[in-house]
């Protein structure tokens, strides 16, 4: 059984009330830091552990909060990124809607740390329910004397707001998400400035994801050597997965870094193996934009080494046998999934939720969907596979920000891995059972 | 001739306006329109007309433009009347890994409308939806502000049946208890 750190206490019932949390420990964060140390000391910490971003960049976070620029008489930031669109990944639902005060707790630590006096949570429209919850665990940690002014006697003043999006992937990206915030269509801003030194109202700012500002508060509590020495290597800590797909156990799991995929895929503390006793053919192991790596790939390196869940091990190889750990969706297919298919499906979901500033972006995931549907259909040609591998090529590294890059890698990957399943699929159509596949799906005639 | 329903938020809204916009510094009431949005959504039948979005316009001192550039770039609003229950299925990979297309299909059928279309008696519109945050419990639709995961088509029908009886609109905006959602 591995350590638990954000889910320890997921099973108490009555954790998402704030009597139950504080019972539990909760909240003595908050009153560590502001009572004991100082903000610098705070931010001393999370370096310390290691911490790396968990929305999908893995930046360090320590790192990061060191760049946060402080001009003297201005604001300053921190703004929790709950957007959660990337496919495949639902973790920090699970996080929010059960240990809500988790989050706020990271949220008065980190928001210590930085000097911020007001902080957002960023949480995308279609969790409606869960901002009601997060604003009633907000109520109650004011009504304790958590949030406002003067707190606990310390003369630090915070205000934490929930702010509700509207449906769109690119929000998950930081500066289109700032963009958002401040009451705008969400199209990503040029970087730099950064948002540590131009971000939320032209302030200093920092974004950081859901789970990233829940791990703070065991850094703060145990020290940040104590949560360094869980994992591997750079790999620090512990990570929540969302796994989906064709599993025995579906769910989100927190794992130690370091559990090998293959540990992951098929003990039954985790997925469970293969649903129906069939065998696996692909995994998607870090979000809709990581590559997809065959079975072989994604539990063996090209080297022959057993594959790790960290950082490192899922990147060995780089794109040509390699993935990323991403988000932590981790999407697993057997051996039933057409991967042709599959990728149609990924692509459309570009196409839909580009935001259309850059021209390779926009008309990029235009065509590529296009092509992607006409071999679906049964009237692609071999010329079709090298010319989408032509088009993402033009996409990934050339637009404003990394969604090109999440739109490319799927189709680079695939086309890597799988040519000969293209190359069947068009140049015997006949051989598809269901050449007409659902056509309609792809009509979205509103907004 | 129709007679044209006035529109105006209820007091109960527009108190919750005024909290809203507080939560942003002095001059920046800007960052309420998406909330606001929602508010209206609600409030005015599930979706935001021409006039909503001026009326929203000059409640928060903004210029139309800004209103519909954003009311147009974000997919949780719609821009044409719907039916009482938006029922947006999820499309996206996990999804569809899992059956969506069958839900959806079987939707189509039941409801005799399209993605997009609206029942004649204005009860159901279909919407499909890119990955809704749960994945694991795939396939997955939501309706208002719950979520109906699991599913399977017997449950899709029950679930019909359920919200035909309660006749009621559903919003984001609702509250709902953990065991509905
Ligand atoms: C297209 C796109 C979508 C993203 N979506 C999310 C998201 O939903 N949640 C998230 O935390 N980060 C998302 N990110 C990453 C953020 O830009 C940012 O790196 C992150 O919030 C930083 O927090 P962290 O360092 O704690 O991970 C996305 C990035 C891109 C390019
Ligand atoms: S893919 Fe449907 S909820 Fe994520």
């Amino acid at each position: 059984m591995g350590k638990k750190i954000l889910l320890e206490n997921d099973h108490v019932p009555g954790i998402r009330g704030y009597d139950v949390y504080r019972s539990k420990g909760g909240y003595a964060s908050v009153e560590k830091a502001l009572k004991s140390m100082t903000p610098e000391a705070v931010t001393e910490e999370v370096k310390k552990s290691g911490l790396r971003g968990r929305g999908g960049a893995g930046f360090p976070t320590g790192m990061k909060w060191g760049f946060l620029a402080k001009p003297p008489g201005v604001a300053r930031y921190l703004i929790c990124n709950a957007d959660e669109s990337e496919p495949g990944t639902f973790k920090d639902r699970y996080l929010m809607e059960r240990i809500p005060h988790l989050l706020i707790e990271g949220m008065i630590t980190s928001s210590y740390a930085l000097g911020v006096k007001t902080s957002y949570i960023y949480i995308r429209g279609e969790y409606f329910y869960i901002a009601r919850i997060l604003e009633e665990a907000i109520d109650e940690a004011y009504k304790a004397g958590w949030l406002g002014t003067n707190i606990l006697g310390t003369g630090y003043d915070l205000d934490l707001y929930v702010h509700v999006g509207a449906g769109a992937y690119i929000c998950g990206e930081e500066t289109a998400l700032l963009e958002s915030l401040e009451g705008k269509r969400g199209n990503p801003r040029i970087k730099p400035p950064f948002p540590a030194v131009e971000g939320l109202y032209g302030c200093p700012t920092v974004v950081n994801n859901v789970e990233t500002i829940a791990a703070v508060v065991s850094i703060i509590n145990q020290g940040g050597a104590a949560y360094a020495a869980i994992g591997i290597g750079k790999s620090t800590g512990t990570k929540l997965i969302s796994a989906s797909g064709h599993i025995n156990k579906p769910g989100v799991y927190e794992i130690e870094l370091g559990v090998p995929v293959e540990e992951f895929i098929y003990s039954d503390e985790y997925c469970g193996g293969i649903r129906n006793g069939k065998k696996l053919k692909a995994v998607v192991a870090g979000g809709s934009s990581v590559p997809i790596l065959p079975a072989g790939l994604i539990l063996k390196t090209a080297a022959g080494e057993p594959r790790l869940m960290t950082y490192e091990s899922l990147a060995d190889g780089g794109f040509a046998t390699g993935t990323m750990l991403g988000s932590g969706g981790f999407i697993v297919m057997d051996e039933t999934t057409s991967i042709v298919k599959n990728l149609w499906n990924f692509t459309r979901f570009y196409q839909h939720e580009s935001c259309g500033q850059c021209s390779p972006c926009r008309e990029g995931t235009l065509w590529m969907e296009k092509v992607l549907r006409r071999i679906v259909g049964g009237q692609g040609a071999l010329r079709d596979i090298d010319l989408l591998w032509d088009v993402q090529s033009n996409i990934e590294g050339k637009t404003i920000c990394p969604f090109g890059d999440a739109a490319a890698w799927p189709v680079a990957s695939a086309i890597r891995h799988f040519r000969k399943e293209f190359e069947e699929y068009v140049t015997h159509p006949e051989k598809i059972s269901d050449v007409k596949h659902y056509y309609s799906v792809n009509n979205l005639p509103v907004a | 001739m129709n007679a044209v329903k006035e529109i105006r938020f209820s007091q109960e809204s527009l108190e919750l306006i005024e909290k809203m916009i507080k939560r942003y510094p002095e001059g920046k009431h800007k960052s309420a329109l998406i909330p606001v949005l929602h508010i209206a959504q609600a409030e005015f039948d599930g979706w935001l007309s021409t006039e909503v979005m001026d009326y929203v316009a000059g409640i928060l001192k903004l210029e139309p433009i800004e209103v519909y550039e954003v009311a147009t770039f974000y997919s949780l609003f719609n821009l044409e009347p719907v039916g009482k229950c938006v029922i947006e299925v999820c499309r996206t990979s996990s999804c569809w890994l899992m059956g969506a297309e069958d839900i959806i299909r079987h939707l189509e059928k039941k409801l005799g409308i399209s993605p997009g279309g609206t029942t004649a008696d204005g009860m159901f519109t279909l919407k499909t939806v890119e990955c809704l945050g749960s994945c694991g419990t795939a396939p997955v639709m939501q309706v208002g502000a719950a979520y109906h995961e699991n599913l399977d088509l017997n449950k899709v029908d029950n679930l019909l049946d359920k919200f035909r009886s309660e006749g009621n609109r559903k919003c984001y905006t609702d509250r709902i208890t953990p065991d509905q959602k």
